[in-house]
């Protein structure tokens, strides 16, 4: 029997498939923002370990093997159908949870990494991240009220993208907006499939 | 996080609690309870209001029983472009 379209579908509608795709950036791009803009938001917390500054600064009297703390994630999802669902998982963004990143990329469809223009530097880490990790992402500019405008070419330079990376202006707050957004990383990592280039972070 | 848990057809919490194992407590069934279906690990964690890491403890330890199956989300979705044209024609319906 050929393995057509129809054998593949028929395949997919006995196994859920799960679609991840994170949401990055600095400390408030917007990356709450536009989870709730764009999906169904669920509460989430998970528990991490305490850092070094926070055991000094926390009041861990009578508590002193207390060495997590829980932590609420962004997390929303946006159902497709029974059978398919899209999961958004904001990435922490301070540095003391940079060690969940990996766990977050794991299998992965790729990420939206949120740039604001008035701390455009605050986006670098995730920028390098997924480059390194060899995974698809978009840079979104969240275009704040008050922010500078600036040219997309200028702002391509300044972030140092290589020109396979979309770069798209995008307003976090507007459901559409942040929906033309996940358009166009999914639309990225079709066309990096079809340019035959392998998506490490699948394994 | 989004592995997929599913309750083993043959176990109902009914079932299980007769001989109950001392070491599983009401949070295993309450967790046994919310994944008849498949249902993502982040879900589950959203649904019983527990911290992922807890649930992905009282998950191991169901598995350990025999009760729940764990099992990785269609990895392959990520590379059938049917796939990914179905989910970005559905988000430009959004």
């Amino acid at each position: 029997m050929p393995y057509g379209d129809s054998d593949i579908t028929a395949e997919r509608r006995r196994a859920p498939v799960a679609i991840k795709i994170l949401i990055a950036g600095g400390f408030g791009a917007g990356k709450t923002t536009m989870v709730g803009a764009v999906s169904e938001v669920r509460p989430l917390r998970t528990e991490e370990a305490l850092s070094e500054p926070s055991t000094r600064v926390d009041v861990l009297d009578g508590v002193e093997r207390k060495t997590t703390t829980t932590v609420a994630m962004d997390f929303g999802r946006i159902s497709i159908s029974d059978d398919l669902v899209v999961y958004l998982f904001g990435t922490p963004g301070q540095k003391r949870f940079w060690f969940m990143w990996d766990e977050l990329a794991f299998g992965a469809l790729g990420a939206v990494v949120i740039a604001d223009t008035r701390r455009l530097a605050d986006c670098f880490p995730s920028v390098d991240y997924f480059e390194r990790r060899g995974m698809p992402f978009v840079v979104a500019v969240n275009c704040f009220d008050d922010a500078r405008r600036y040219p997309l070419d200028t702002m391509r330079a300044a972030l140092n993208l290589t020109p396979d990376v979309p770069l798209v202006l995008c307003d976090a707050r507007q459901r559409g907006s942040s929906r033309d957004v996940l358009v166009a990383l999914v639309e990225h990592a079709v066309a990096r499939i079809n340019s035959g280039q392998q998506f490490t972070s699948a394994r | 996080m989004v592995a997929l848990v599913s309750a083993l057809r043959s176990t109902s919490v009914a079932d299980i609690e007769p001989g109950l194992d001392p070491k599983l407590g009401p949070e295993h069934l309450r967790l046994l309870d919310g994944c008849r279906g498949p249902i993502a690990v982040a879900d589950l964690a959203s649904d019983l209001d527990l911290p992922l890491g807890v649930v992905r403890i009282l998950i191991a330890d169901l598995r350990e029983h025999g009760l729940v199956n764990v099992r990785q989300p269609a990895p392959s979705g990520l590379s059938d472009i049917g796939i990914l044209k179905e989910v970005a024609d559905a988000l430009r319906r959004l």
